[in-house]
């Protein structure tokens, strides 16, 4: 990344941009409020809602007993009611808790009661591995949430998304999941001075490219890009396509990708099996088969609960060298 | 505080809708249903939870509500739909699986929803008390008249989101009544095999909120109990559970052959049906005449007919109307 920042733009980190977001959010619209587990006193165990508590108030910042049931219950009755509830759970792991008010009530209200009732709920959700945290705490279960209809699966890489997706998740009427890598937090990036709401229908080509396509989103978009990178003094020039959102899928940024370069690396820290890149690379074959020159290949986690030392947890999870390896299979094995 | 005279005569009313509705789609349901049991035969598919015994639960807690109230129910919702004040009409239509039902044939009979009187319930064993809990939360940051009453089974007390609904509403202070419905079994396991204590509203103490139990099924118990329930949550000063001994008339859903109920169990709970019960009441107490009782019961009839008769005569949906309302 340069050293001198552009004219307009500023440097902050992920965590910085969505901490933006939330305090904008909190300060336009007096029906967002914000609960989870230790989300006032302590500031988010992310830090991501410091100092919110003194400025808010304790009635817009709630500590939430450890009761994910209950409090994502409770922020889909507040929805309906006519609040916006932000509702942080602290990793996708513990939304399990949570699960059965997420799919079974958030997702299937609008339908079920033939379009009376909507949940315009939003739930942010730290997810993914590499802190070291083993299984329990480490694991990509957004393909789980992105099966299901009635959710909008959203999952920010950059501190624009970060800090934009939020606006837009709020305004949207639906329930929205909002997924954080929680490798993404420390994360610099350079952020519009007048940075607003961005859509969430449209994956981004991050890198432009025309050998092969490295498809991705959330933290594996940085290793994708820097795989792109080390591609590059191979002599391959590879396309990065963040998705931004796994539901709905932009079917037609991947097929347009596909098409250009004739050659696809899906990279997911999910696994493999009846994951979103099972669900990418069947969408491509149903769409855009004949527009590919090799088989699409994927990248994602191994099929093992993520494990705790490094030396294991990085053999588990995508790593920027699989990538490169993986694309530069497709593409000198096609030459 | 005891009800007026009027007040009871509503409830009576309520109750004979209620159980003649239960009745009507009963009879219904087995249409085409025979000789081989299919629960997907028949003008009425699906599973179908009827609530013949509990009517007094509904009314005696629905008589203090305002429609601006807010009540999440169960997978048998019928009485507490009907004394809540749902559309009697689209409620039928929805249960018949009809395109003018409240949810245009999508839900059924287990998840009505009528936002006009914030009625909803859910086919999930405590599901909505969680929500009931958030429509509280948004009530008291409003600053909003209104409260919120979760019914539920006794079943539903040994779920965790039982457990946290009252505890977070008890933290929080908020104006939320939980009611258990308290029919004894959970399908077939008895209360006092599934449950650890006898009477559920002694878990009231562990989350700091009173607790009552009202014995008897009486309708005019409830009412007072649940008055003062509700007029503490809408003084803002916070939840109750209440668990009320009722009486499952019918088997757990249509089909279901009752072989766990022990000898003469159905007989005696008959016996105590409530709303003969409330009849002789209202005779004995009240100066309700049998010429006022036979017209009440017609029109009771006649409400209930007309509603079955809008249901059957609605056309279904259309199959492309699956496909929406996914997203708004």
């Amino acid at each position: 990344m340069s050293t001198t920042i552009p004219a307009g733009m500023r440097e902050m980190t992920y965590r910085e941009a969505a901490r933006e977001g939330l305090h904008e959010a909190l300060t336009r619209d007096e029906r967002v409020f914000l609960m989870g587990e230790d989300v006032g006193r302590y500031g988010g165990s992310y830090a991501v809602s410091l100092g919110f508590l003194e400025e808010f108030g304790p009635e817009r910042i709630r500590d939430t007993p450890l009761s994910e049931s209950a409090f994502v219950g409770a922020g889909i009755g507040a929805a309906i009611g006519g609040m916006r509830p932000i509702v942080e759970v602290m990793t996708v792991n513990f939304s399990l808790l949570a699960a059965d008010q997420i799919i079974n009530t958030a997702a299937t209200y609008l339908h079920m009661s033939g379009g009376q009732i909507n949940v315009p709920l939003v739930i942010r959700m730290a997810t993914g591995g590499g802190l070291q945290l083993a299984a329990q705490h480490s694991h990509s279960l957004e393909n789980l949430y992105a099966h299901v209809p009635g959710l909008k699966v959203l999952t920010p890489a950059t501190v624009e998304d970060v800090r934009g997706m939020l606006a837009t998740a709020l305004a949207d009427p639906d329930p929205v999941l909002i997924f954080e890598h929680i490798l993404l937090y420390n994360r610099k990036g350079l952020l519009a001075a007048d940075a607003g709401a961005v859509d969430i229908h449209r994956a981004r080509i991050r890198r432009a490219g025309t050998q092969v396509s490295l498809i991705t989103y959330g933290g594996s978009l940085w290793k994708c890009l820097e795989a792109a990178e080390l591609l590059e003094q191979q002599g391959i020039d590879a396309e990065v396509l963040d998705l931004r959102t796994l539901r709905p899928l932009d079917d037609e940024a991947i097929m347009a990708t596909v098409t250009r370069t004739r050659r696809v690396v899906i990279v997911d820290e999910g696994w493999r099996s009846g994951g979103i890149s099972a669900e990418i690379t069947a969408r491509i074959h149903e769409q855009a088969f004949y527009e590919l020159d090799v088989p699409v290949q994927r990248v994602c986690a191994a099929e093992v609960p993520i494990p705790y030392a490094k030396q294991l947890e990085d053999a588990a999870l995508p790593q920027v060298a699989d990538i490169v390896a993986a694309a530069g299979r497709l593409v000198k094995g096609n030459d | 505080m005891k009800p007026s005279k009027e007040q009871q005569l509503w409830m009576y009313e309520q109750m004979l809708v209620s159980r003649y509705f239960e009745e009507s789609i009963e009879k219904i349901y087995m249409e085409g249903k025979s000789p081989a049991f299919n629960m997907a035969n028949g003008p009425i598919p699906g599973e179908m939870h009827l609530s013949n015994g509990q009517e007094p639960c509904a009314v005696g807690v629905c008589a203090h509500l305002e429609p601006s109230d807010i009540v999440t129910s169960t997978h048998r919702p019928h009485h507490v739909a009907i004394a809540k004040g749902v559309d009697l009409d689209r409620m039928a239509a929805e249960i018949f699986g009809k395109k003018t039902g409240l949810s245009g044939g999508r839900g059924g009979h287990m998840h009505i929803f009528d936002p006009k009187v914030n009625f909803s319930c859910s086919g999930i064993i405590a599901q909505g008390m969680g929500p009931a809990v958030g429509a509280a939360l948004s009530r008291q940051m409003q600053r909003k008249a209104g409260i919120a009453v979760a019914f539920l089974g006794e079943g539903a007390a040994n779920q965790g989101a039982f457990h946290e609904s009252l505890n977070l509403a008890a933290v929080w202070k908020l104006p939320v009544v939980f009611v258990i419905e308290d029919n004894a079994w959970g399908i077939s396991v008895a209360k006092s095999a599934s449950t650890a204590i006898e009477r559920n509203d002694q878990r009231a103490a562990a989350y700091g909120m009173p607790g009552h139990f009202v014995p008897g099924n009486d309708p005019l118990a409830i009412y007072e109990v649940a008055g003062e329930a509700i007029q503490r949550a809408r003084r803002g000063e916070g939840p109750t559970l209440i668990e009320i001994e009722t009486y499952r008339l019918a088997g757990h859903f249509m089909g279901d052959a009752e072989g766990y109920r022990p000898q003469g169990e159905k007989d005696a709970l008959f016996a105590r049906d409530p709303i003969p019960k409330l009849r002789e009441h209202l005779k004995a107490s009240e100066g309700w005449s049998d010429a006022e009782d036979a017209a009440l019961v017609e029109r009771s009839r006649a409400r209930v007919d007309a509603a079955i008769a809008f249901a059957r005569d609605s056309a279904y949906p259309d199959p492309e109307e699956a496909l929406d309302k996914v997203f708004v």
